[in-house]
């Protein structure tokens, strides 16, 4: 099979933008990866678009309306949080397989503000608040104090995961916020689930991002190496049984599953990674995640935000971009745009906020229900 | 009592004509696995049609929990919404109460009974009363 490069990728600064309709969301990005690497639309032999909130509202095909119709086939993707990161994945198989050469990925999302999960009743009487919670931030919250009662993990290293992804991204133009929050700042914000504080919990942003991916022959052919980013591996991966699923969705068996074969599809192991960019839908999860990747052993994650392992200048970087928390979460959007993340720092274009020599760095993103889809990047 | 019947606020509730409500699941024959609600298939080792219906313990331990100071409108904060891991380790959701909600006060482990009390006042759009279950710390 052939290899797979990312040799165009973007995205827009994350933000509100309720003026603005989904496909011309979507379109930004798409046009700026194409420009990226000097590509059109006429260049691309079909189009994965991931988007969430209008799933059966066929974005992929009204994101062509905005920027070229050539009709070339389109396949629209919803997978949760994951959405755009199965987006990339069916976006990369397809020239994995050798169907076409040359594709686009596009991922997009317009958010309310507020609460997700929980909700309204559509029979009988509202479950919220009488079964307990499903709303995410005490969903994550409850995710997170299993790892509390293993590890005695506390609201302060949590709480230090926030300070760390607000400080990164006070170094990324295109994060919805640019502010510091020292520890104080965010243990005392607004208690929403503890312990996940309102500055612990991922923003509800509008956002997309967007990336081109050749066959290695493609992208010789069009001079597009020097900036090609190789794909390693490319997995995606549903929560296998855990007996807490029914009332505890599992981040954490399918993230393990997943990094397994990541790494064994790349030949890598955790101690390759550069930096990584993973899904801090709040503190809590983070945490897990250190672990879950193999970035430190079991119950030692804890210990790792305590010692800036995981800042930026640290042994792996984690979220340099401000991560969900601070950068922003458009559901549809994120796994694109953790891509162009990694793309950046690999090509060395990351600025302020540059992870120095980074050549090999990793993407994760968990959608609950659950799908869990991580990739591996190298610039070669 | 001339008082309407209280539905069960998931079908996992059973209320019998005569004797005290409890909590339904269902086990696989081949695997043991746990399930709250009906099913035919099971999600563990995929077997068919071994299912069969256990009466679940009233008691167990904490597993897990949060405390929720932010819901939805309407919905009465803060609360502890709780994970228990039933005496025959089925796992269950729901809200641990008569217990002060602070960190504090609530250990990992700790022992609670499954109690069954009125859904805190909710009723639906036809006006009936439901029957929810709780957890509070055993005595």
């Amino acid at each position: 099979m052939t290899d797979a490069y990312v040799v165009g990728v973007d995205m827009i600064k994350f933000g509100r933008f309720p003026d603005r309709t989904v496909p011309q969301i979507g379109a930004e990005a798409a046009l700026l990866a194409l420009d990226d690497c000097g590509l059109t639309i006429q260049d691309m032999q079909a189009l994965y678009s991931g988007n969430l909130g209008q799933a059966a509202g066929m974005v992929g095909q009204r994101i062509l309306q905005e920027i070229g119709q050539t009709g070339i086939p389109v396949v629209n993707v919803a997978n949760a949080c994951a959405t755009g990161a199965t987006a990339f994945r069916e976006a990369w198989a397809s020239v994995k397989a050798g169907l076409y050469d040359c594709v686009l990925a596009v991922g997009v999302e317009q958010m309310g503000k507020g609460l997700l999960g929980g909700g309204a009743a559509t029979t009988g009487i509202p479950k919220e608040g009488l079964l307990g919670s499903g709303t995410m931030p005490a969903v994550f919250a409850e995710a997170g104090m299993e790892h509390t009662r293993k590890y005695g993990t506390t609201f302060e290293q949590f709480a230090k995961v926030s300070v760390k992804n607000h400080h990164h991204s006070t170094l990324n133009p295109k994060a919805m916020y640019q502010i510091e929050t020292p520890l104080d700042t965010v243990m005392n914000a607004e208690m929403i689930s503890y312990p996940n504080t309102k500055l612990m919990c991922s923003v509800n942003v509008d956002g997309s991002a967007a990336a081109v991916i050749c066959s290695e022959k493609k992208a010789k052919e069009l001079g597009l190496m020097g900036r090609a980013i190789k794909v390693r591996a490319s997995v995606l991966a549903s929560d296998p049984w855990q007996q807490r699923d029914l009332v505890m969705p599992d981040v954490n068996s399918c993230t393990r599953l997943a990094a397994q074969e990541a790494y064994e599809m790349a030949g890598l192991g955790a101690n390759d990674i550069d930096l990584i960019e993973l899904h801090d839908c709040f503190a809590t999860a983070e945490i897990l995640h250190y672990e879950n990747l193999g970035i430190c052993g079991d119950g030692e994650a804890g210990r790792l935000i305590d010692d800036g392992e995981v800042a930026l200048g640290g042994r792996i970087p984690v979220n340099v971009s401000g991560g969900l928390l601070s950068k922003g979460h458009p559901l549809g959007a994120t796994g694109i745009a953790n891509i162009y993340e990694i793309s950046t720092h690999l090509r060395g274009e990351a600025g302020g906020r540059q992870v120095e020599g980074a050549r090999i760095g990793m993407t994760h993103v968990i959608g609950l229900g659950s799908a869990c889809a991580l990739h591996i990047l190298e610039k070669v | 009592m001339s008082e309407q019947a209280l539905l069960p606020t998931v079908p996992y509730i059973k209320i019998p004509d005569n004797g005290d409500p409890y909590l339904e699941g269902y086990r696989c024959g081949s695997c043991e696995a746990t399930f709250l609600g009906e099913r035919a298939v099971c999600s563990k080792c995929g077997s068919r049609d071994q299912m069969s219906t256990v009466t679940l313990p009233n008691s167990g331990k904490l597993y897990s929990y949060s405390i929720v100071y932010r819901s939805f409108p309407g919905i009465e904060v803060p609360y502890i919404s709780a994970i228990v891991d039933l005496d025959d380790g089925t796992a269950i959701k729901g809200n641990l109460i008569n217990v002060e909600p602070d960190p504090a006060n609530i250990e990992f482990d700790m022992p609670v009974d499954v109690i069954f009390a009125d859904a805190l006042g909710r009723k639906d759009s036809e006006g009936n009363s439901y029957l929810a279950y709780f957890f509070q710390p055993k005595v």
